[in-house]
């Protein structure tokens, strides 16, 4: 079963109803003990970073967060969180990997960068199995990360980001799989499968 | 004219991004088809819109008729299924009588599709647009309160983010520039179109929708001029509304008013205009959208 973390500002509607669609097991959880007996982990999220960072301390997931075994799948705000530190608010994240979660620049691209754009996918990764590759998926951020050493599939709008990042069992998308369409769904399907949480 | 495009692709190459365009390409697994560096570029969004009336998807004519379309879960669930980019639920009722907005069918249409889904009508406080992204929108279109009251962008965007929040400007010529239409076009004021657009975006508005007052209604086209004018002086995505909804025309309002995204309203309900037409049609100008 996947547990979708629940916490202020996160909408875990758009997560949970596109997991529903694909038949996966999944809990919307708050707390660690609700969150420790789940298979997998979905960290979603639209506010900004400090109020995200805020609340997670709150509910005492930082640490729990920070040290899993199970498979992890950070949403877009919940990528972003995996790294060290934020610009949006100066915000120390969650340190899981290694860098700087960086505004976007106007100059290049409008922000918030808002729509569907491809995806270069760089790795026969198994969340990417079933894809196409370049694939479109739905954006909708104003903060990103550059591309570095755990990036596994970038887009680009005027200047290229890291659209999909992974470093053990810690996967994370710039992207909404949640509000891509099939590709998404299919893309929600393949971490389900890793997390077993698929009924056969 | 300035082009958006052309800017993107005379951006100077740094060495760093040159270098990571060279890392990719050796990283690419076998099979994989690179596309080239700065090739990637956000694509034109093509959004259905429907109007909601009492639950149910209504299609107005000029004589202020109504015509029951079908049930708004059944119709976008169709709209996705053709290749719509992004779907937007007006409701008509709430904007005229100010009637709450309608959470249960936000809710049982969140269900049906996984594409963005907006909300336009009766938004009137910021608890309202909390409880619609609750329920599943994943954006809130905006109207004429926010003309008094512009900090309201600023007072909801650290709740659900810029992203969520659309702008709607309405526009109508005046001399040599635009005003602020208000109260769905009854009511006009004295506020320059471009300068209140520029100031919710400020404010926290992250898209901005373009209505052009003296256009609409009378299904004689665009206002490209006002399109183009406000794409060049906001640097958020713009999406073009109004028109006969012709593709031609949804067509001109992306490549000659360069607008990010257009709204085929009352055109693309199924005895019309087909999504998946007006897609295509859209690619053979040579602009860029997901097919």
């Amino acid at each position: 079963m996947i547990g979708i973390v629940d916490y202020e500002l996160g909408s875990v509607t758009s997560v949970s109803n596109a997991l529903s669609q694909i038949g996966a097991y999944f809990t919307v959880g708050r707390t660690r003990t609700e969150l420790a007996k789940c298979d997998g982990i979905i960290l979603t999220g639209i506010g900004p970073a400090p109020a995200a960072m805020t609340s997670l301390h709150d509910q005492g997931l930082t640490a729990f967060l920070s040290s899993l075994k199970t498979p992890f799948l950070g949403v877009c705000l919940g990528m972003q969180l995996l790294y060290s530190y934020s610009e949006e608010g100066e915000t120390t994240c969650l340190k899981v990997l290694p860098g700087t979660v960086k505004r976007m620049n106007h100059a290049v691209c409008k922000v918030p960068h808002i729509g569907w754009n491809q995806v270069q996918l760089l790795a026969n990764h198994p969340l990417f199995e079933g894809l196409k590759n370049p694939a479109y998926f739905y954006f909708a951020h104003s903060y990103a990360v550059p591309v570095g050493p755990s990036t596994t599939a970038v887009s680009d709008c005027g200047v290229r980001f890291a659209a999909a990042v992974s470093k053990d069992r810690y996967f994370g998308v710039q992207f909404n799989p949640e509000k891509s369409g099939d590709t998404g769904l299919q893309f929600l399907k393949n971490f389900a499968k890793l997390c077993k949480s698929l009924p056969r | 004219m300035p082009n958006y495009a052309n800017h993107y692709l005379d951006r100077p190459s740094s060495e760093r991004e040159r270098a990571s365009g060279i890392v990719i390409r050796n990283a690419l697994p076998e099979g994989a088809v690179f596309i080239g560096d700065g090739m990637f570029m956000l694509t034109r969004s093509i959004i259905a819109g429907l109007e909601v009336l009492d639950g149910r998807v209504v299609n107005k004519t000029k004589f202020d008729k109504v015509a029951d379309v079908g049930d708004p879960a059944e119709l976008s669930a169709i709209y996705s299924g053709e290749g719509a980019d992004e779907l937007v639920l007006l409701d008509v009722s709430a904007s005229k009588e100010k009637l709450p907005p309608f959470f249960g069918m936000i809710e049982r249409v969140a269900k049906r599709v996984a594409i963005p889904l907006s909300v336009g009508g009766g938004i009137l406080t910021i608890d309202d647009i909390i409880r619609l992204v609750s329920s599943g929108a994943d954006k809130v279109f905006l109207n004429s309160m926010f003309v008094e009251d512009p900090l309201l962008f600023a007072r909801a965007a650290p709740w659900v983010g810029p992203q969520a929040l659309v702008a709607a400007v309405r526009a109508r010529r005046q001399g040599e520039g635009w005003v602020v239409d208000v109260k769905s076009g009854t009511e006009q004021t004295e506020v320059d179109a471009i300068e209140w657009a520029k100031t919710v975006t400020d404010c926290g508005a992250g898209e901005l929708l373009v209505t052009s007052m003296d256009r609409k209604g009378t299904k004689d086209g665009f206002d490209l001029d006002f399109l183009r004018e406000l794409t060049w002086r906001v640097n958020v995505p713009v999406i073009a509304s109004g028109g006969t909804g012709t593709k031609e025309e949804m067509a001109d309002a992306l490549k000659i008013g360069e607008a990010d995204a257009v709204l085929a309203a009352s055109a693309s309900h199924p005895s019309e205009l087909s999504i998946r037409e007006l897609k295509q049609f859209v690619a053979s100008k040579g602009l860029p959208v997901r097919l």
